[in-house]
């Protein structure tokens, strides 16, 4: 959610039951601002928040001028002191798929993780334990990086791109009809597209290449991993995720108001399918 | 300028920005400016925006906002108040003991840790409870939390009726299931004797179902509160039933999402399948997360005081705990530095559901104190003699206590590990100002459960989608192993049926036969005639 709309943002949100005490909203709407002041950054969101076992982490993103490109994460311990986070990358993410269980809180813990690995010795081959550590921190950057590919959402119209390429925030998106905010068609991922280079030509054909440029979440598998609920007496609709639960998308239609946030646990739901 | 317009519709060849320079177009031909070419910039900008933002009809209401506006309407009969006019009388009886309870300072409180819904939402739920004490003859009230679900949330509240107003509705339907019980058992006699009659003696069978543990009595053990459940602050209310010892065994079984609809036939594609539909689910895994996640600060709640043996059966101390008059409130600090001072105020969920007495005893229907639905969660203290909470081992009559109870009888929070982490988290709601601050207590094993305690005031909520954590994977039981063939005997001996060509040549040879008797029939006749004749 956008850092400049925080307060209504997080009323809105708060349907998952999960929001923000008064203290840290104080704390955040002044350390974003300078936050945004150093880094540069265009627009920044305040992700969410991974609770710990001992301490709960507060996740900030900022974004530059191409809504798209890669977001620089931040994360913070006291909502005051934000530390940059390095950017994700494949060798983390399978390293830290083996780490199951909360998070501790502490950014330094370390995760130990006995692995088998084949270890030659001139002619010998054999097999040896090893013990690997694996950093909480390691496993936050992984994790924040899965959520946001797999579960971002931004709603149709919301950004539009150009002919030179660069994605630009629409100025005059006014927020999705009724019907529409009750598809999941209307809402994208908010990542780069995978799967539109899949798509027939006959489909594409009815894109609008300006604004249809990202994967919807029409086609998620496993199907049904969505929850669309309207609240507030139908004047909000509210999307949840439930293969990461805690994520909760809201959407005001016929207003220019939306966000995602995310609060939980930072653990995949893999029993999904049973559950559904 | 009809001259640019054709050259434009020639190079243009996108079909959304074609149509916005016929949008721009023709609003400058119909409106006519001075001087078009100035004001083109902002007229692009206002064609952009019309293009996203349809123009409402100032006659008719917008069709697709009609559930909208219902919904407002709805929201807006729980503001109103009941019977006008009467002024001052009114002021005064509201203003005296209602059995609503102040959720607003609840929802401040649990603000201040972070949790819960808006403001606004939680006056309309007050509203919505204050409606729901109108309706039914209401003793205590309690916000109990919110489970969410996949096409709507239930909003669930927890009440006591008031002394004899139980309604008949729960023990209705117990009597049409006993009723059905009995025309069951009456019609398979009925089959039986038909059977007896047939030629073939369909064995019967062997199988009997385990008997039906009944469930706790009303105001007892995991039914001591009656549960009401909305979807939205302005809906009707509807009541949950009693849950049964059978469902809470299934409800651990399964892990389910709930759908939002009561009636909903959950659980169609679960194994074991679960008792009862998506209202039994939803009872049972509310009786679990009380059981599992209520909890009070040390001292706050104390067991009446009984006179007699607390080993006697029939004695219901250890059931009712009231508020103690005298608790002066632990400090915000120790309550959030140690567990210590937190203790369960309800009873736990036992794994294992037996009934002590021997089966020949168990009669249906019946329902003494002496009958075992022993409810106990795996992870806390096993709880002390009780009527009703006996360990399995246990022969009837006897009784155990626990060494690790508190001293006013309430079960202390269990310390350790389990899941390789604590089950309780603690934390001050804001570190900047501690002397001002709550101890908030979160629950890891069924993240959703908050509770928070300050000075004499605590409370607990659940606001979650209803499950237990598990850092393993869920798995569902297996199917049961393949049941075994009857047993060949003397009386039944397998064969194979028989192939069709064996049936067509049989068919055949009868066919032959009734030929040839039919010619010997007709000999036969044609002799008699020939007889008769003569």
């Amino acid at each position: 959610m956008d850092a400049e709309s925080l307060l209504l943002a997080l009323e809105l949100a708060s349907g998952s039951g999960q929001g923000l005490s008064p203290d840290r909203r104080a704390s955040l709407l002044t350390s974003l601002m300078l936050v945004k002041r150093d880094y540069r950054f265009d627009r920044v969101l305040f992700w969410g928040r991974i609770l710990g076992l001992v301490a709960d982490y507060y996740i900030a993103q900022g974004v530059s001028e191409d809504q798209l490109a890669p977001r620089k994460t931040l994360y913070s311990l006291n909502c005051m002191e934000w530390s940059l986070l390095p950017p994700a990358t494949k060798e983390m993410e399978t390293q830290t798929s083996v780490v199951k269980g909360r998070f501790m809180g502490d950014p330094s813990h370390e995760y130990e993780h006995t692995e088998l690995q084949k270890v030659n010795e001139g002619e010998k081959v054999f097999e040896e334990e090893v013990v690997v550590q694996i950093k909480e921190e390691t496993r936050l950057v992984s994790v924040i990086d899965q959520i946001d590919k797999a579960v971002a959402v931004i709603p149709r119209g919301a950004l539009f791109k150009t002919p030179f390429g660069p994605i630009n925030v629409n100025r005059t998106f006014e927020g999705l009809s009724l019907s529409e905010a009750k598809k999941l068609s209307s809402y994208f991922h908010f990542r780069e597209p995978v799967e539109l280079k899949n798509k027939t030509l006959l489909e594409k054909a009815e894109l609008d290449p300006s604004l249809d440029f990202m994967d919807s979440l029409e086609h998620d598998i496993p199907k049904g991993s969505w929850s669309v609920q309207m609240e507030r007496g139908n004047a909000l609709v509210v999307l949840r995720s439930l293969l990461w639960p805690g994520l909760t998308f809201y959407h005001a239609p016929r207003t220019k108001n939306y966000g995602y946030i995310y609060v939980g646990t930072g653990e995949k739901n893999l029993d999904l399918p049973f559950m559904l | 300028m009809d001259n640019k317009y054709k050259v434009i519709t020639a190079k243009v060849s996108d079909r959304a920005e074609y149509e916005h320079l016929a949008n721009l177009l023709t609003k400058i031909l119909n409106q006519r400016p001075e001087d078009p070419l100035f004001l083109l910039e902002s007229l692009n900008r206002t064609t952009q925006w019309e293009w996203f933002h349809p123009k409402l009809d100032t006659l008719r209401d917008d069709p697709e906002m009609q559930p909208t506006y219902e919904m407002a309407e709805r929201q807006k009969a729980l503001f109103g108040r009941s019977g006008s006019g009467e002024g001052e009388q009114e002021m005064e009886e509201e203003t005296a003991e209602t059995a609503v309870p102040n959720i607003m300072e609840k929802a401040f409180y649990f603000e201040q840790a972070g949790v819960g819904l808006s403001s606004d939402e939680s006056f309309r739920v007050f509203m919505a409870l204050k409606q729901l004490v109108e309706q039914q003859p209401i003793h205590t009230c309690r916000f109990w939390g919110k489970i969410l679900g996949l096409s709507r949330s239930y909003l669930v509240a927890e009440v006591e009726f008031r002394e004899g107003e139980e309604e008949a509705e729960g023990e209705e339907v117990e009597e049409m299931t006993e009723g059905g019980e009995g025309m069951e058992a009456h019609g398979e006699e009925e089959g039986d004797e038909d059977e007896d009659q047939a030629t073939d003696v369909i064995p019967k069978p062997t199988w009997k179902p385990p008997p039906v543990i009944p469930k706790e009595d009303s105001r007892t053990g995991t039914n001591r509160y009656l549960y009401f459940v909305c979807n939205e602050p302005g809906r009707p209310w509807m009541r949950l039933p009693h849950v049964t010892p059978i469902q809470i065994v299934q409800a651990r079984k399964i892990r389910k999402f709930f759908t939002g609809y009561l009636d909903a036939p959950v659980i169609i594609i679960s194994y074991p399948p679960f008792p009862g539909n998506e209202a039994n689910y939803l009872r049972a895994q509310i009786a679990r997360i009380s059981a599992a996640t209520h909890i009070s600060p040390l001292g706050f709640y104390q067991f009446g005081e009984e006179e007699g043996d607390e080993e006697e059966e029939g004695g219901a101390g250890r059931d009712s705990y009231e508020e103690n008059p005298d608790f002066e409130g632990i400090p915000v600090l120790e309550l959030v530095d140690s567990m210590a001072n937190w203790v369960h105020h309800t009873q736990h969920i036992l794994p294992q559901v037996t009934d002590g007495r021997k089966e020949e005893r168990l009669r249906v229907g019946e329902q003494s104190e002496d009958v075992n639905a022993d409810f106990h969660e795996s992870g806390a203290c096993r709880p002390s003699s009780e009527p009703w909470f006996k360990l399995m081992a246990n022969v009837e009559g006897e009784s155990q206590r626990h060494p690790c109870q508190g001293p006013s009888g309430l079960m202390p929070l269990r310390t350790g590990e389990i899941m390789h982490m604590a089950p309780w988290t603690a934390r001050l709601s804001c570190t900047l100002s501690p002397q001002y601050s709550v101890a908030v207590v979160r629950s890891n094993l069924w993240p959703g459960a908050y509770a928070y305690a300050s000075g004499k005031k605590f409370e607990n909520i659940y606001i979650g989608w209803g499950h237990k954590y598990s850092p393993e994977n869920f798995n569902p039981s297996l199917p049961a192993p393949i049941q075994h063939e009857y047993p060949s005997g003397p009386d039944t001996i397998e064969m194979s049926d028989p192939t069709v060509e064996e049936e067509q040549a049989l068919k055949a040879a009868q066919e032959q036969a009734l030929a040839a008797a039919e010619e010997e029939e007709e000999d036969e006749e044609e002799d008699e005639d020939e007889d008769q004749d003569d």
